[in-house]
């Protein structure tokens, strides 16, 4: 027999104890949009719920937007950067295979006693997050995390291609997860569905640049009446059993923040959840976009900021997207 | 096995529901983008829809081939149950 080791030991509960969002500073609307496509803005508001989104500067890269955002949910929380145990990354437009972005972040903000990583869920991605985070918290792996949507999808969207140049976004989404004394965070319910790769991605991978070096940069595509069938109506059981795990009803929510894919996907999920009408539901996606990773943290911020949702009050949070992947959780906002 | 006017007055009725077209204007001869207004999305809403009333299975793949009321009628009564 080897000599017994210890296993680690972490608080019953965890919670987000602050989140912060960065939105960068160019707006764009759906008339510039239309300057480059033949399209409109009434054919876009009706299909997506759109009706302007932010594009980042050269100047704001996903590491600076990650880290503004950072620094708010910090903040928010009341927590320092040398009080983090981990940093997770959600991104899929940091343009480099090693190092991950993670690490840089982690060191812009100070946080030395912090592992960190980057992970790939693409718009599932900040649910992925907040299930490793409450796992590592209660734990005990890390007493704090910090937890970061962040894309700048405009570097991978065709704007010249009329099915996707109107969806996406770019800016980032923070939240900051901690011990808590009661119950917070509940069950993550979360999945993938490989069958369905083809549904979204690149339009080329990387390597393919390689051997025709003039097929130039690559684009998100995406499968639109493919995955609006998906996420419509085979996310409703998901949603329903993260509330089912976590003990409530819909009637028990002061907030319903889906990710911000499509306004008529937000729509329909609502109906087929039968949503008591009194529920709050995110809509942050008419003035940001498709953030991916970013739109569930960036929409609960600025639900709290216009008083929209209750602090305090129980949220159902669900990402779903590129993979296909998927995760929802309820959670009590900070 | 449902008639040929049964799963036009179906169909007729969901796509009143979902896109609040009259019954009336759902004939075989129209096509849902053109002479109906229902744009690629409610087309999901429709075909789901669908599926569950006729418990006909309709793939993403198949979808585009649909365009007029005669498309997706004939269709579902082939493929039905």
């Amino acid at each position: 027999m080897p000599k017994q080791i210890q296993s680690p030991a972490g608080p019953a509960h965890a919670r987000i104890l602050g989140v912060g969002g960065y939105r960068p500073s160019r707006v764009v609307t759906n008339e510039q949009i239309c300057q480059v496509i033949d399209s409109t803005d009434e054919w876009i508001t009706t299909r997506t719920g759109i009706k302007e989104r932010r594009w980042a500067t050269a100047e704001e890269t996903v590491g600076m937007m990650s880290v503004s955002a950072a620094g708010k949910a910090l903040a928010a929380a009341g927590i320092e950067p040398e009080q983090l145990g981990l940093v997770i990354i959600s991104t899929v437009t940091h343009l480099a295979q090693t190092p991950s972005l993670a690490a840089i972040v982690a060191n812009e903000l100070g946080a030395v006693n912090a592992a960190a990583f980057d992970v790939s869920a693409a718009c599932a991605g900040f649910c992925h997050g907040l299930a490793l985070a409450q796992d590592a918290v209660r734990g005990g792996s890390a007493e704090y995390v910090l937890v970061i949507g962040v894309e700048r999808l405009s570097d991978l969207t065709d704007m010249n291609d009329r099915s996707t140049a109107f969806i996406f976004g770019d800016g980032a989404g923070a939240a900051v997860v901690g011990p808590s004394d009661t119950p917070a965070i509940g069950p993550v319910v979360w999945g993938a569905d490989g069958a369905q790769y083809e549904a979204i991605g690149q339009t080329f991978s990387w390597d393919a640049l390689r051997e025709q070096p003039e097929l130039g940069f690559p684009a998100l595509r995406m499968n639109g009446q493919q995955v609006f069938r998906w996420a419509s109506y085979q996310m409703v059981p998901v949603a329903k059993k993260a509330l089912e795990k976590a003990g409530i009803t819909a009637e028990d929510l002061d907030a319903f923040i889906p990710h911000q894919a499509n306004m008529r996907i937000t729509d329909a999920m609502i109906k087929a959840l039968k949503l008591p009408d009194n529920v709050p539901v995110a809509r942050d996606i008419a003035r940001t976009g498709n953030t991916s990773a970013a739109s569930i943290p960036l929409a609960m911020e600025r639900m709290l900021e216009e008083g929209e949702a209750p602090h305090g009050g129980l949220a159902l949070l669900i990402g779903f997207g590129a993979g296909l992947v998927y995760a929802a959780q309820v959670v009590q906002l900070p | 096995m449902a008639t040929q006017e049964e799963i036009l007055s179906g169909l007729a009725e969901i796509v009143n529901e979902v896109a609040g077209i009259d019954v009336e204007d759902v004939q075989l001869d129209k096509s849902f983008t053109e002479d109906l207004d229902v744009d690629s999305l409610t087309m999901v809403e429709v075909v789901v829809a669908a599926e569950d009333k006729f418990g006909v299975k309709i793939p993403d793949e198949e979808v585009k081939n649909l365009s007029t009321v005669g498309d997706a009628v004939s269709y579902i009564a082939s493929h039905a149950g």
